[in-house]
């Protein structure tokens, strides 16, 4: 009993201090990371006050000041970042387009690791037949591009805001799949998780409670590193026309549709790709930062 | 070895086998294919002779293995558009594809791994960050906004180059151009991570212990050992090829299949977008298989495993 209790002491302990070294690691972030994290923190704040700071309502047309210029052309400053060619603000249709596509990313990023985590570690548990079927299924997500699966179930089913971020959720669920089932069979070879079972509990608590907050770093990790990819894939399908339909707005979609002003009025399209770009490359800086500090399996 | 072969081989034929299920599932799922297929708006008569053509009259299993029987004698229907078979309305498009697919990937190649190896063989120089801040810009600007740039820089801004159409050979560039930046950049990336593993690998220290002149050690040790990982990018790179043709053809306006599979979408032309699919896995299957296939030839660790999941 006495043993129990200091180990779970030292466990706490080393678990605190496992904490604190974190958060001394944190402290020493790179500029470049601190950047990146400052961006991501101001495009959140935009897309959850998107309603209070839009100038404009995104909709809201202004036949007189179509194509007007941005204050740093020349323009006025009514219009920030100018005006579209039915003279809607396009300070305004970015910051809705900041947070539909955030939106999406986060719904898309979620569905693919819970269907992907919860696909590996039913191909852990039960092996044989199971295990296969679920490889077999990764295999034949390699096996061709997702921007042409998604196409394809596109015009198969047409377009809908619901199976769009459904669909974007199976983006690389294939490779939460592999970890969560490479990680929980090698988890399973550890006494922790025999000696659950012994115990008695059920699957359920044991690959919830004991086998994924084991792998959860490694799984954060998988995440932001298919965050930016997936905000990449919606604004892509949504510059082909593809994605999100109007009159909801998204970065891809904005930037499609500046380009028919591409000579004229290139600063339609510029302002969302920037955004796209500077969001995208951030998260992926800050996914290979937090790989090098938090992915076990990396050292 | 054959064993190898033949396990991949089998591989292959699932994959093959769950692609054409899915078009199946996904067809079937979607509505009545004689009505997708053939348009709301075709005569009855005609949505009568497709069903008994198709089999639709039929039990669900022997439907699927007639629609199995169908694609692989080649008959995939026809076009929603023109009524032409789309086999011949998608193979035809294909040496434009070729045409910018092809030399991007020779792009990706001839300026990937030098750049990469390079940058490894230099690390922390100023050449290696600058490859590296090419390889992390190359994954964060996506090809169409790349491509739009381009266009705006030397259509609009210069007037150096076409922006659209394939009129002439010059017509090909700023698309290559697009799709071998991104591809360079991620191959880059990929090959510096390869040398820089096998660069701290013991027998590398024990090569140049021996004496063995760097270049050597650079030539016969790491080089040969880096490109055992990469070759299993190259797959994974086609995929990319594949989906980066789909958009900058949209954006070059340039006839090729991946254009043609954005239109079919967009006018919902199921039977072009089924075989365009179709053909894209079949192809993509053969040419994992032939890296495979490549690798255990490369590696003698291999030979008679199934080689480790792509990272």
């Amino acid at each position: 009993m006495v043993d129990t209790i200091s180990s779970t002491v030292a466990a706490g302990g080393s678990l605190l201090a496992r904490f604190r070294s974190l958060l001394e690691r944190l402290n020493r972030m790179p500029i470049l990371i601190t950047i990146a994290v400052l961006w991501l923190v101001l495009m959140l704040a935009i897309a959850v006050s998107a309603d209070l700071i839009s100038p404009y309502r995104f909709t809201q047309m202004d036949l007189r000041n179509r194509l007007s210029l941005p204050v740093f052309m020349g323009g006025s400053w009514a219009h920030i970042l100018g005006t579209d060619e039915l003279g809607r603000d396009v300070l305004s249709r970015l910051i809705t387009s900041i947070r539909m596509s955030l939106l999406i990313a986060f719904g898309a990023t979620i569905i693919g690791a819970v269907v992907g985590v919860t696909l590996g570690f039913v191909a852990a548990h039960f092996r044989g037949i199971v295990e296969q079927a679920v490889l077999a299924l990764v295999d034949f997500s390699a096996a061709i591009p997702f921007l042409v699966l998604a196409l394809a179930v596109l015009a198969f089913f047409g377009n809908s805001l619901v199976l769009f971020v459904c669909l974007l959720g199976f983006h690389a669920w294939e490779r939460y799949a592999r970890i969560a089932r490479g990680l929980a069979i090698s988890g399973r070879m550890h006494g922790y998780a025999a000696a659950v079972h012994q115990l008695g509990a059920s699957p359920w608590r044991l690959y919830g409670r004991h086998i994924l907050p084991n792998i959860a770093s490694t799984l954060i990790v998988s995440m932001t590193l298919a965050f930016p990819e997936i905000i990449l894939l919606e604004s892509g399908l949504s510059f082909l026309g593809l994605g999100i339909q109007p009159p909801d707005t998204s970065l891809g979609n904005m930037v499609g549709f500046g380009r028919e002003y591409l000579s004229s009025a290139p600063w339609i399209m510029l302002a969302p790709a920037f955004v796209i770009t500077a969001t995208a490359l951030c998260v992926s800086l800050l996914g290979d930062w937090l790989r090098d500090r938090l992915d076990p399996t990396l050292s | 070895m054959l064993h190898y072969l033949l396990s991949r081989l089998l591989r292959a034929a699932v994959s093959i086998i769950m692609v054409v299920t899915f078009v199946f599932v996904v067809l079937r799922m979607s509505g009545d294919p004689a009505m997708v297929i053939m348009g709301a708006d075709a005569p009855p008569e005609a949505i009568d002779a497709f069903r008994k053509a198709w089999g639709l009259d039929q039990p669900l299993w022997i439907q699927y293995f007639s629609f199995f029987e169908a694609i692989f004698s080649g008959e995939l229907g026809r076009s929603m558009r023109d009524g032409r078979d789309v086999l011949s309305v998608v193979l035809e498009r294909v040496p434009s594809t070729l045409a910018l697919t092809v030399p991007a990937f020779l792009v990706n190649l001839v300026v990937g791994v030098p750049a990469g190896v390079y940058a490894a063989l230099h690390r922390n120089s100023l050449i290696d960050r600058c490859v590296m801040v090419m390889a992390v810009t190359g994954f964060a600007v996506p090809s169409f906004i790349l491509a739009m740039l381009l266009v705006l820089i030397f259509s609009v801004n210069l007037g150096w180059l076409p922006s659209a159409g394939q009129d002439s050979w010059l017509n090909a560039i700023l698309p290559i151009a697009t799709m071998g930046f991104g591809g360079a950049a991620l191959l880059a990336r990929f090959t510096r991570s390869a040398m820089l593993e096998v660069l701290g690998q013991p027998y590398i220290r024990t090569a140049s212990a021996k004496g063995l002149p760097w270049s050597a050690v650079v030539w016969r040790h790491a080089l040969q050992n880096a490109a055992i990982p990469t070759i299993t990018i190259i797959g994974f790179m086609l995929g990319g090829l594949v989906a980066g043709a789909v958009v900058v053809e949209s954006v070059f306006s340039w006839p090729g299949v991946g254009r043609l599979l954005v239109i079919s979408v967009a006018n919902r032309d199921l039977g072009v977008v089924q075989a365009i699919v179709l053909m894209i896995a079949i192809t993509m299957v053969a040419a994992n298989m032939i890296v495979d296939v490549l690798y255990g030839l490369v590696d003698p660790r291999m030979h008679g495993q199934a080689r480790p999941a792509r990272r």
